[in-house]
């Protein structure tokens, strides 16, 4: 699939009668989009400017989108801190390792239920649906999780969520779309299904695996909650709730104090330098992997 | 029983086995964690109906009071969780009125961008705060939106306008909070629809033309009802979640100030259950907010396929 979902082109005979109105009223929608461009990008350059300034300059307001009296002082202080290196590396160790178990889980729930013949089928398939519409609530699952012993533990962050059954229907509806005449060939000449899984199913399926296992890894690359609630630990808080801690610190001077700073406008300059610690490894990799986003986007909408 | 039990039926569910087998074994994990993730929480909703004991297993504890609705009862005459459940349905309710249309009115815009090149470039960039958490957006807001210092009120001062407290006074937190909303949504939500645009038959676009039609025209009597059940679909999903409530969001942009607004019932739950340890309250107001999402989905979905719409099941 491209890269873009297309629009339908104007095609040259279109374009040859655009009275003076319609290319007035095509501006007039450039420019609105150009707006909203700059009302993404702004946000971003304003911390980025910030996160690079010197904290005098930044609390006395004079910090717009260019930085003033540039330094950087902040992502020093950032990167010598194990605190956050410790908690980038965790993070992406944490979601490396949740993205190849939920793939694991996705592709062994979705390969069996695409077989028609499989007795049991369809109640297996109502029930897991059920899960979508009904879920027990948070507090069921913090006293199930406590029972198991797995709060506090590493593996909270990864089994709870194991499976996401919106995941695994897009699997499903892919896998369905593969010939069954392949299959069948493949049992002829003695195929186990397992077999077919590995040599047939899933080379065909490559770029829904990628797009999934990005949806994966962006939902734990992001997630905080989970940790909030089940994670005390803070050797193992991923990013995000790092992140969250340090700028919800009640005032910026309690930030100072436990930073060990002594000016409070430093607190901010570190604060935007965290956020853009934070949203760079995103604002990296998502030009490179845009094309399996959208991929993912329009087959959320096939439905079941 | 006989039948059941007759050679040729066991030589046929033994020779299905030989073959299928596999496929059991793979289902095994996912089945074993939907079962024990999915379900056994299930049975831990009967707390709601009893008084929580630490020391004693959900079968052991004693009932509640009023027939088991005790907590049910008392939830209702909390302050609290009245204002989480008003908050909630006022935060939902604003992004649906807010947040549906926008993303429809972003595509029609892009189907009508004739400049391929600003376009592309349009979506990249618009598709991409989908990918921010909602503690970088909370921490991008914190300081865009920061009264002395931050870029939208300095801009403000130098228009000559007063600053104003967006993440700190109730109303401008409202707002603030729908439209960060629209802002991390816009482009990613409108995909679906420009997806949708590309299955409308061109040559319908020709023959308003023909007809004479202006751009205007063609947006209203073509590309509208060619998007329609898309719209109506996506509709009924959004009414159906009414009174769900994401914790992320709120939570990360909540502070002390707003309090008496950001208090939602995914909130409520995380403050009065793992925070406070009143379980036996926090899963009647889940259950009460599962139950209640359930009947509205089947409802609006009832409604579309009453007014000729496909629903969505």
């Amino acid at each position: 699939m491209a890269s873009h979902v297309e629009v339908r082109e104007l095609t040259p005979t279109t374009r040859k009668v655009k009275s003076r109105g319609t290319r007035i009223g095509d501006f007039v929608i450039a420019l609105i989009c150009l707006l909203i461009v700059l009302a993404c990008l702004l946000p971003m350059l304003h911390v980025l400017a910030r996160s690079l300034s010197s904290a005098d300059a930044l609390i006395r307001g004079r910090v717009s989108l260019w930085p003033v009296g540039f330094n950087l002082q902040a992502y020093q202080l950032v990167l010598s801190d194990a605190k956050y290196t410790w908690s980038l590396v965790w993070t992406i160790i944490l979601t490396a390792i949740y993205t190849g178990v939920a793939m694991t889980m996705t592709i062994l729930c979705a390969y069996p239920l695409t077989y028609d013949k499989l007795v049991g089928r369809r109640l297996i398939n109502a029930l897991i649906l059920f899960t979508m519409y009904f879920n027990a609530g948070t507090i069921p699952m913090y006293l199930l999780l406590k029972d198991l012993g797995l709060l506090n533990k590493p593996a909270v962050l990864v089994i709870p969520n194991a499976l996401s059954v919106f995941n695994m229907i897009i699997m499903r509806s892919f896998f369905y779309t593969i010939p069954a005449s392949l299959r069948e060939s493949a049992e002829i000449d003695g195929a186990s299904p397992f077999q077919i899984l590995v040599r047939i199913y899933l080379p065909l399926s490559k770029p829904v695996l990628a797009t999934l296992a990005l949806f994966y890894a962006v939902a734990r690359w992001n997630g905080y909650s989970d940790a909030l609630m089940f994670m005390n630990n803070r050797t193992y808080h991923p990013i995000q709730l790092l992140l969250f801690n340090i700028l919800n610190a009640v005032t910026s001077i309690e930030v100072a104090t436990q930073e060990g700073f002594v000016t409070p406008g430093m607190s901010e300059t570190l604060k935007a330098a965290t956020v853009m610690f934070a949203t760079v490894p995103i604002l990296l990799v998502y030009p490179w992997l845009q094309k399996y986003f959208i991929t993912g986007a329009t087959l959320g909408a096939i439905k079941e | 029983m006989a039948t059941l039990l007759a050679p040729r039926r066991i030589r046929k569910v033994v020779n299905y086995l030989r073959y299928y087998w596999s496929l059991y074994l793979m289902l095994l994990l996912p089945l074993l964690y939907f079962a024990i993730f999915r379900y056994i929480p299930m049975s831990y909703i009967l707390i709601a109906f009893k008084k929580y004991s630490l020391f004693q297993s959900v079968w052991e504890m004693p009932w509640a009071d009023h027939w088991g609705f005790e907590y049910f009862v008392r939830a209702f005459s909390n302050r609290d969780f009245l204002n989480a459940l008003r908050n909630t349905l006022m935060l939902n309710f604003l992004d649906l009125l807010v947040g549906f249309p926008a993303p429809i009115l972003f595509a029609l815009l892009l189907n009508e961008l004739p400049f391929m090149r600003f376009k592309r470039f349009t979506q990249t960039v618009t598709y991409m705060p989908h990918f921010l958490s909602w503690v970088i957006i909370a921490g991008l807001a914190v300081q865009v939106f920061a009264p002395q210092t931050g870029l939208v009120n300095i801009a403000l001062r130098r228009m000559g306008f007063d600053p104003i407290p967006f993440l700190t006074e109730p109303g401008w937190w409202v707002a603030t909070y729908v439209f960060l909303g629209v802002w991390k949504s816009l482009g990613w939500n409108s995909i679906i629809y420009l997806a949708a645009l590309t299955g409308i038959n061109p040559e319908l676009y020709e023959a308003a033309e023909i007809d004479g039609a202006n751009r205007w025209q063609k947006i209203r009597y073509v590309t509208i009802p060619g998007i329609r059940p898309t719209i109506i679909t996506l509709l009924i999903l959004n009414l159906g979640q009414i009174l769900s409530s994401d914790f992320d969001r709120p939570y990360a942009l909540s502070n002390a100030l707003v309090y008496d607004v950001s208090n939602v019932l995914a909130t409520y739950v995380y403050t009065y259950g793992i925070r406070g340890l009143q379980f036996s309250l926090t899963t009647a107001v889940g259950l009460f907010q599962s139950v209640v999402c359930v009947i509205f989905l089947f409802a609006a979905n009832a409604l579309a396929k009453r007014y000729g719409e496909r629903g969505v099941w």
